[in-house]
């Protein structure tokens, strides 16, 4: 089984990665992009079984470590 | 002044440990070097000092793995009975994911690894780290860092600013505020409620003779022993 993480900064928190980008796309020449965001992706092979325990567990990973909640969010998504 | 026993941790990473203990030792205090790996604190510790550096190379985010080091369950012991610590730069960034610091440091505004030489505005004193500076006094001390962009929100700092928890301010050579790196208001150092965590990005080690540029680290961290 599969988990995928995804990490971003909070609506509110300044992205300067995702800024710095915007700004970049922009000077390209693409003028339709709002807002650029820039978070990291974590992928975790689990040993597991039972797909809602495992979402639990890693949620659970994400509090402990793979977020600081205090400047980002995170979404959880179980794959085969 | 008092003679302090130092305990400088040691993360794999780290690099600024023999400049603090060059540091402390040059102030007369003793010092000793804490390997992560150790569960306990030398019994007879006045300070814990977290180091600067790139612990564990900075992967996932800064400090956030340093923090769950066995010897970081000792510091959080150690600093819930009082005991005083000081996180410097990787050492601030490990504080505030180990919770004992409030807030976050992230990247840089500009993107930038930010090294040089830096004036910072004290803006409170009445605590045992730099109570031998004075209130809006203007010093100068290097920095050197990627992620020394502060973050708290707005009702946490609001409290932080009225607890006299805000210890440092990036500012000019005339002690007016200055963006440096995106921090909140400005802020270069904070400290917990109780005043006995303290967290800086700069580096007051890295300043304490006037024949490298400043000596203003020395009096900052002298203020230990004059409590």
């Amino acid at each position: 089984m599969k988990a995928i993480v995804n990490v971003y900064l909070k609506e509110g928190v300044l992205d300067p990665q995702g800024k710095a980008v915007h700004h970049a796309l922009g000077s390209l020449g693409f003028d339709n992009v709002r807002d650029v965001r820039i978070g990291k992706q974590i992928v975790l092979q689990l040993d597991a079984t039972d797909p809602e325990a495992a979402k639990k567990e890693v949620e659970e990973m994400a509090e402990t470590l793979l977020a600081n909640t205090v400047i980002e969010e995170y979404s959880v998504e179980i794959v085969e | 002044m008092k003679k302090l026993n130092v305990s400088i941790l040691q993360f794999p990473g780290t690099n600024c440990e023999y400049d603090t203990v060059y540091a402390f030792r040059r102030l007369g205090h003793e010092t000793t070097l804490v390997w992560h790996k150790e569960e306990t604190l030398p019994k007879q510790s006045d300070l814990v000092v977290v180091p600067g550096g790139f612990s564990y190379g900075d992967y996932l985010r800064a400090g956030s793995i340093a923090r769950f080091s066995p010897v970081m369950k000792a510091v959080q012991a150690y600093a819930a009975e009082g005991g005083k610590v000081l996180g410097i730069c990787n050492g601030f960034q490990i504080l505030t994911e180990a919770h004992l610091l409030p807030g976050a440091l992230k990247r840089n505004q500009n993107l930038h690894f930010i090294s040089r030489i830096q004036h910072l505005k004290v803006v409170d004193t009445d605590n045992a780290f730099l109570n031998l500076c004075k209130k809006d006094e203007v010093l100068n001390i290097p920095i050197a860092h990627a992620d020394g962009n502060y973050f708290v929100d707005d009702e946490t700092l609001d409290d932080m600013e009225r607890n006299g928890q805000i210890l440092l301010r990036y500012c000019d050579e005339n002690g007016e505020p200055m963006v440096v790196n995106g921090s909140v208001r400005q802020i270069a150092g904070i400290c917990n409620r109780d005043k006995n965590v303290f967290g800086l990005m700069p580096h007051p080690e890295r300043a304490m003779e006037s024949i490298l540029g400043s000596e203003d680290g020395a009096r900052m961290l002298e203020g230990f022993a004059n409590v």
